[in-house]
């Protein structure tokens, strides 16, 4: 059958370290730094795909988790390091982001998940706004100045800083993808996949849709602010209508779709391919290029293949004459049909 | 004090009825805005019982299910399952107490094969049921077995958008069967079969009321419901206007008005 989940890690960190060790081997920094912000996206993209992808709820609030991450990092920042020269070790802030962002998603998903479609996705774009006022109104992380962090040149053994963190990143996007697998292979992937199907068939059935749901935005949350907590030691200069950005909460869904929502692969290669593409256009064109492309993409990918890469490739491989016909037919009927 | 002494002589009397029957439902009622869905139903369905529910179209017959079932809420009135009062328990909590329905149109699962939709209550609603843990192996016979029951079994791997509306029909009644009820409520679950393929549920039916299921079939397939049911209740404008034998009840000029026209 499938691979075994520790099977899996193991692939997957090996996979790591040959891309760490061939990173190194280029010997130019700059591509760790650029990494960096690819592999975040991995994060982003299959966290919103736990909710988004498995459970069919659409959050666009992806900023405002991934944000919250990155300012519980500024807060302790303010308030250890600045004082007594003691720098909390990134590991533990990220697992504290974490629990900053699980916790506010498990809030909010109480709050709104009574709520379906594009209600419950603007309810999430309004928790975006509302957390982004408050965190311009609190100067003690900065307000709308934003905040600076001093981080450290080198860190032993393994040279500059930006590997550090490129690395850290890795291992978060290793452990993103894991959970995203074991999910979707469990019970409770099965459980998400009802409700995303029918909400009152499932609750037929014997599923708790409010739990799951609950679940669902509570690892979500969480994993966007593991990713997020990091990023102020990345970027050294934080800023709340950058950190709070259109681009996050529009990577984050993009990057799944593209690449399919229904299996861990999909956000995986919607996020390195999407990321490497706006990375290779910032260096090469402008940043400003980036929401282009995404939105071209976009454009693209719904109207050829609403399924995403996975689902193209899928529907490759499982195809027999009879089944096309059947298929063609089907999608005859319901023309722009998005999963 | 005599007014509370009547009031706790009066829910004993509820509750012995409701430990009689497998079902019991009291002074159910329903409005939508104004428009008066359900008034004043009561049912007692005692175990092993096979009832048919009928009544014209926008009579209530879902709407009763779906206030027995959880879906909806009922403004009024109490019902009982298994001793146990359902008011304020969820869907899925019913789900778990005994409680299965199929849905008048069918709802399955579309992005899952066949053999998943029958896992979702096996996963979920048996599995956590005491003493009857089972393992992937065996869930996938569940799954294999059901759908061979309802003639489905060669479809196990593909998706219900290859379904015909009759086999949608026949995989609702799976899901519903797989969460091995005390009661199962088939909504419709024939509308747009041919004879023999009502001929092949209904013994299906008959089968799962043998092994200890109780049963109550809303239809509007008269011969379907005459040849299954051992007590027909009938519906009519949110209201039960006869309940007993089959044949009395259809003979009652009550039902043939409403039936007939006058």
């Amino acid at each position: 059958m499938t691979v075994r989940t520790p099977v899996f890690l193991l692939v997957w960190l090996v996979i790591s370290a040959a891309v760490f060790a061939g990173s190194l081997a280029l010997g130019n920094d700059y591509i760790f730094f650029a990494g960096y912000v690819v592999l975040q996206y991995v994060v982003l993209g299959t966290a919103w795909n736990i909710l988004g992808g498995y459970c069919g709820y659409v959050n666009f609030g992806s900023a405002a988790f991934f944000a919250l991450g990155a300012y519980s990092s500024v807060a302790i920042y303010k308030l250890i390091t600045e004082n007594d020269f003691y720098r909390m070790p990134i590991p533990v802030l990220m697992l504290i982001g974490g629990l900053v962002s699980g916790v506010v998603g498990f809030g909010m998903g109480y709050l709104t998940l009574r709520l379906r479609g594009a209600f419950f996705a603007i309810a999430t774009l309004a928790l975006a706004v509302v957390l982004q006022t408050l965190v311009v109104n609190w100067d003690f992380v900065g307000g709308s100045r934003g905040a600076y962090i001093i981080r450290p040149e080198q860190i032993e053994p393994i040279g500059n800083y930006i590997r550090y963190l490129f690395l850290l990143m890795m291992v978060l996007a290793v452990a993103g993808i894991t959970i995203a697998r074991l999910i979707e292979h469990s019970r409770l992937g099965y459980g998400f996949a009802s409700i995303r199907d029918d909400e009152l068939a499932a609750e037929a059935a014997g599923v708790p849709t409010l739990r799951l749901k609950l679940i669902a935005t509570t690892i979500s949350g969480a994993l966007m602010g593991m990713a997020g907590a990091p990023f102020p030691y990345y970027i050294g200069y934080l800023q709340p209508s950058s950190t709070f950005g259109l681009d996050y909460a529009v990577n984050s869904i993009a990057m799944p779709l593209i690449g399919g929502t229904t299996s861990w692969v999909g956000p995986l290669i919607g996020a390195l391919l999407l990321g490497s593409l706006q990375q290779i256009a910032t260096v090469t064109i402008s940043s400003a290029v980036n929401l282009l492309i995404v939105g071209c993409l976009l454009v693209i990918f719904v109207i050829i293949a609403p399924n995403g890469i996975v689902g193209l490739v899928h529907t490759y491989l499982q195809r027999k004459p009879e089944d096309f016909v059947g298929r063609r037919r089907v999608e005859a009927e319901m023309p722009g049909r998005v999963p | 004090m005599s007014m509370a002494e009547g009031a706790s002589t009066a829910s004993t009397a509820a509750n012995s009825a409701a430990a009689r029957a497998l079902l019991q439902v009291d002074n159910v009622g329903k409005r939508f805005g104004g428009f008066v869905a359900l008034e004043n139903i009561s049912l007692s369905v005692p175990a092993g019982e096979r009832l048919g529910l009928i009544g014209p179209n926008g009579s209530g017959k879902s709407t009763l299910v779906n206030c027995i079932c959880g879906t909806l809420r009922n403004e009024q009135g109490t019902v009982h399952f298994a001793g146990q009062k359902l008011d304020g328990l969820q869907a899925h909590q019913r789900t778990h107490l005994g409680l299965a329905r199929s849905f008048q149109l069918p709802r399955p699962f579309v992005s899952l094969t066949l053999a998943d939709n029958i896992r979702i209550p096996l996963l979920y609603t048996v599995a956590r049921r005491r003493g009857s843990h089972h393992t992937a192996h065996e869930i996938e016979e569940r799954c294999a077995k059901l759908l061979n029951e309802v003639g489905l079994g060669e479809k196990a791997r593909r998706l219900p958008r290859d379904l015909t509306q009759v086999e949608m029909r026949k995989l609702e009644l799976a899901r519903a069967m797989a969460a091995e009820p005390k009661l199962l409520i088939a909504d419709e679950a024939m509308a747009g079969l041919t004879h023999s393929e009502i001929e092949d549920i209904l013994s299906l039916l008959v089968r799962l009321n043998e092994q200890g299921v109780t049963i109550i079939l809303i239809e509007h397939i008269m011969s379907a419901v005459m040849s299954f049911s051992r007590r027909l209740v009938v519906l009519v404008s949110g209201r039960k206007i006869a309940d007993g034998r089959p044949e009395e009840v259809m003979r009652d000029p009550e039902v043939e008005r409403a039936y007939l026209g006058q």
